[in-house]
């Protein structure tokens, strides 16, 4: 290699270590025993790793049970966002019906509406609906997905029409050939998406913070959250509660990372 | 084509989407429209408890609102970390795409997913980590800074450095995103002519300023509007880092509207607060989209 290379490469790599210093830290600490990490200069590898943070974590702080939670409200949020967005983001793309491109302009539109505008009449509706309180009431926000659509619209409209001609010739229904045809060409973007809002579902903060008041509904981060309020002292335990909340989602990211960026790069073309 | 199809058709249409449309009425175009008409009423905890008790009051609640020193102190705080932090995160994105967009690095895809990496971690997880990390104390920013002889700062404690020390946080989970959105747009650039200017003599500052940014100026400006809307979005930042504080240095519009409606519930304030951060986006994209219109970017 190069000079340039090396020095190129060297600068990459010492950007990416500092980059990723806070998570391999986090993962550190996390094994320290309690106290350990409250020293100058601050310890960088556990001097005699211990898993005592997290059996204190999953034995008496009952973590478990939020674990459990936050992967319950996640998978339903993945599995009702693909059902409600997949057929619309192909009917917008591939279907002929009166105002459908005036409706979709909307949709467009209301993208740049942030969804906490809404937030406290949402809280007054769910809350006349029974819903408040209720992995019902978490899962709300995630229905109405509009960039969800887009981007599964975006993707259908490369589907040929001649293809879906060829189908309805045959005698096909139209929803035989989104079942058939069109959900097997998607799978991409399913991955995509469903990987999306697995991702944006569990590490929502604000919306579960708002809705579930009963502790034993907490996902993570609002678990988290209080704890980290009570504990602040707790600097390993505090860790190994990050851990928990987060390596989930960095192991499913690094395992699909070519689905993800890929449908990053197809969303943000809509500006 | 039968008409019988196109009927079929057209019924299919409206029967795959309806039910998204639907969810999206009830439970996205509903409540931002309700929004605005709630910051009319007087909505709080008797009225939770008795919608007898809700009562219309005009423009009370925005008058109540400019009279409150601590909503302008969520304004000014929001107005900083979006003059601070918009340059800062667009700076750092486009260094970080540039850095990994070089022809001469090795292991490209490697450097990329560690880059992106904090932009997909749990905001409050990370949140907490940053908490540890900027200890006055045993903190590892405060050690670092130590070895270049800097002097410990109080990061969350002291009123002057909890925003920057929030943004330090906020730029080094979001930059990731932005990078490969810029990382797209750089490898538009045609090489030969980053290579011509090289030729002719032209240092790496002047070769960004009149070759790489002309270039992609509509990405730069999109990346400006996602930072701001994102940082009018701040809460869950200051929720877990400092509580808004010391000295509510880092109360957010947002923090402030979450306080307002769901510690106080005084919802109908709340909702005038939501419906002002509304149009201070709406405002702030538009002004920019003109201002790249002006200079001929888009």
């Amino acid at each position: 290699m190069s000079l340039r290379r090396w020095s190129v490469t060297l600068l990459a790599a010492f950007v990416a270590l500092l980059t990723t210093a806070p998570l391999l830290w986090m993962v550190s600490v996390s094994f320290m025993a309690p106290g350990e990490a409250a020293q100058f200069p601050p310890p960088l590898l556990p001097a005699d790793p211990t898993m005592a943070n997290y059996h204190t974590l999953f034995g008496s702080f009952g973590i478990g049970r939020f674990l459990a939670n936050s992967l319950l409200v996640s998978t339903l949020a993945t599995i009702l966002a693909l059902i409600f967005t997949i057929p619309a983001g192909y009917a917008f793309a591939k279907l002929r019906f009166r105002g459908r491109d005036a409706t979709f302009r909307l949709l467009v539109a209301a993208l740049v509406v942030p969804g906490q505008i809404g937030m406290l009449p949402l809280f007054l509706e769910l809350k006349a609906m029974g819903l408040v309180n209720s992995y019902a009431g978490a899962l709300v926000p995630w229905l109405a997905g509009i960039f969800g659509i887009f981007l599964v619209r975006q993707y259908c409209l490369s589907i040929p029409d001649e293809m879906l001609e060829a189908a309805r010739i045959d005698g096909a229904s139209e929803g035989q050939i989104l079942r058939r045809i069109v959900l097997p060409i998607l799978t991409p973007i399913i991955v995509t998406l469903a990987l999306f809002v697995f991702l944006g579902s569990w590490n929502d903060f604000m919306w579960p913070l708002i809705i579930l008041a009963d502790q034993n509904l907490y996902t993570l981060p609002v678990a988290l959250a209080a704890m980290s309020r009570e504990h602040v002292q707790d600097n390993e335990l505090m860790m190994a509660g990050a851990v928990v909340t987060t390596l989930p989602v960095l192991i499913l990211f690094l395992a699909l990372q070519r689905f993800y960026l890929s449908g990053l790069l197809t969303g943000s073309v809509k500006g | 084509m039968s008409a019988a199809r196109r009927v079929s058709e057209a019924r299919a249409g409206w029967a795959m989407s309806s039910p998204a449309l639907a969810a999206i009425t009830l439970f996205f175009v509903f409540p931002a429209i309700a929004s605005l008409f709630l910051s009319f009423t007087d909505f709080d905890i008797y009225a939770l408890a008795n919608l007898d008790n809700l009562r219309f009051v005009g423009f009370q609640n925005y008058a109540r609102l400019i009279e409150n020193p601590l909503f302008w102190k969520a304004m000014m705080n929001t107005l900083l970390f979006v003059a601070l932090g918009v340059p800062f995160i667009v700076a750092l994105s486009l260094f970080a795409a540039m850095l990994v967009n070089s022809r001469w690095l090795a292991w490209r895809p490697v450097w990329r997913v560690a880059l992106f990496a904090p932009y997909v971690t749990t905001l409050v997880a990370t949140a907490v980590v940053w908490r540890y990390l900027l200890h006055t104390r045993y903190g590892l920013v405060n050690y670092l800074l130590s070895l270049v002889g800097i002097a410990p700062i109080d990061w969350l404690g002291s009123p002057n450095a909890s925003l920057p020390a929030i943004l330090i946080f906020v730029g080094w989970k979001t930059f990731g995103y932005n990078m490969i959105i810029f990382l797209a747009a750089l490898q538009t650039v045609p090489r030969e002519l980053d290579e011509a200017a090289r030729i002719d003599g032209a240092g790496w500052w002047t070769r960004l300023r009149h070759v790489t940014l002309p270039a992609i100026a509509p990405t730069v400006l999109l990346v400006s509007v996602l930072t701001v809307a994102g940082m009018f979005q701040l809460f869950a930042e200051p929720y877990v880092m400092t509580q808004g504080g010391p000295a509510q240095s880092t109360v957010t519009v947002l923090y402030f509207m979450y306080e307002e409606g769901f510690k106080w519930w005084n919802l109908g304030s709340g909702a005038a607060v939501a419906f002002l951060l509304f149009l201070c986006i709406l405002a702030l994209t538009l002004v920019q989209l003109q201002l790249a219109k002006r200079s001929g970017a888009i």
